[in-house]
């Protein structure tokens, strides 16, 4: 009887502990989606000033670019999917990587080859779990992407596209990510970032009549460093988008986590303290009973 | 008339105001803009632009590669950061 009371003793200081845990868990990643979103604003001048550029480029020449043209030679499709390094973020991940597989089936019913890559080490424990080969994989940082990564993912999604059919090329690039609407809806989208279709026309809404510009050194060679450098900047934005949603999920799985917890530690502190009770009464009746038996003799 | 400049980065905005003259390190060879320029897109390789403000005062940043476009005496220039090589 004492083992019961000692058992549901156990569990509420380990719920307890694990209360903290989550409650921290949950602090933090409310501290980090303040810089999260901040860093989305404050790459977006970049980005803005890249589209503006290549839609005045488009604009005033028909160069051809091969990121621009459609690919007929292979039927390999990259597919990148951003999930986070850690858990603990609700169903963030397992989200993605099922929009991944629903698109990746989409790709595959149109006679696609699908080539898999992965950012976020669930992402790519995911696919390794069930032997499926990873073309490539990125892991770290996935809650704070820096510049860097997504230079380094973009080159090397630009030079699988670059490639000739029999070295590995692929003809488009699909990528999914966790699209930041606000802290309580994240959704999972799938955008086909390669070939690049040129919008021609956006924004420059009103007055200012679309100047004719001098290139220098020319149109292809402006072209040719403005793409790779409007992809670059695509997919850190996804990856930043992708930042801000784990958080939020991970703050709202925390919260969640926090009061479940206190659910647990309320109920099993009523059944301790009835396990108390029903100890005490069975004490009473048995020196009751014992008292009886010695004034019956 | 003065310049509107706008240097920009990947991850962030590294410098913003009114410049006079501003100097940047082209693909071929180092450009340099004054107000009333034609319009151009330029690809620029890693250097220093030079920003002559307002006040006579110069500015120097540092980019390690990027572009320029400019027109109706708007200056954006995307930068590359220095130290990435």
């Amino acid at each position: 009887m004492a083992g019961q009371q000692r058992v549901y003793k156990a569990r509420i200081k380990s719920t307890q502990s694990l209360k903290k845990i989550f409650r921290a868990m949950e602090l933090i990643a409310a501290s980090r989606i303040g810089k999260a979103r901040d860093r989305v604003t404050a790459a977006a001048p970049y980005s803005r000033a890249i589209t503006r550029a290549i839609s005045a480029v488009a604009n005033h020449s028909d160069v051809e670019h091969p990121l621009t043209s459609e690919r007929d030679d292979t039927e390999r499709v990259a597919l990148l999917v951003i999930t986070s390094d850690r858990g603990m973020a609700g169903a963030y991940s397992a989200n993605a990587l099922r929009a991944a597989e629903r698109s990746r089936e989409r790709l595959e019913a149109a006679g696609k080859e699908v080539v898999q890559y992965a950012a976020g080490r669930r992402g790519v424990s995911y696919y390794t779990f069930r032997h499926r080969e990873l073309a490539g994989s990125w892991t770290g940082d996935s809650d704070g992407p820096t510049h860097a990564v997504a230079n380094e993912i973009a080159q090397e999604l630009l030079r699988a596209f670059l490639a000739p059919a029999d070295e590995g090329g692929v003809s488009e690039l699909h990528v999914v990510y966790t699209h930041f609407t606000s802290m309580v809806s994240q959704e999972p989208h799938v955008v086909r970032m390669l070939p690049l279709e040129i919008v021609e026309g956006v924004a420059e809404a009103g007055d200012e009549t679309e100047p004719l510009y001098e290139f220098e050194p020319n149109a292809e060679e402006v072209l040719d460093s403005l793409l790779p450098r409007y992809i670059e900047s695509r997919i850190y934005n996804c990856l930043l988008q992708a930042a801000a949603s784990e958080l939020a999920n991970r703050q709202s799985a925390m919260n969640t986590a926090v009061s479940n917890a206190e659910d647990i530690v309320r109920q099993y502190t009523r059944l301790a303290n009835s396990a108390r009770q029903s100890e005490i009464t069975q004490e009473i009746s048995e020196i009751v009973s014992g008292a009886d038996a010695l004034a019956a003799s | 008339m003065a310049l509107n400049v706008d240097i920009v980065a990947p991850d962030r905005v590294l410098w913003k105001g009114e410049a006079t003259f501003v100097s940047a390190p082209a693909a071929e060879g180092s450009i340099g803009l004054l107000p009333g320029h034609e319009p151009i897109l330029a690809v620029l390789g890693p250097g220093v632009v030079k920003i002559v403000q307002d006040s006579g005062e110069d500015r120097l940043v540092d980019i390690g590669g990027g572009f320029l476009s400019f027109d109706h005496d708007m200056i954006t220039i995307v930068a590359e950061p220095a130290d990435e090589g």
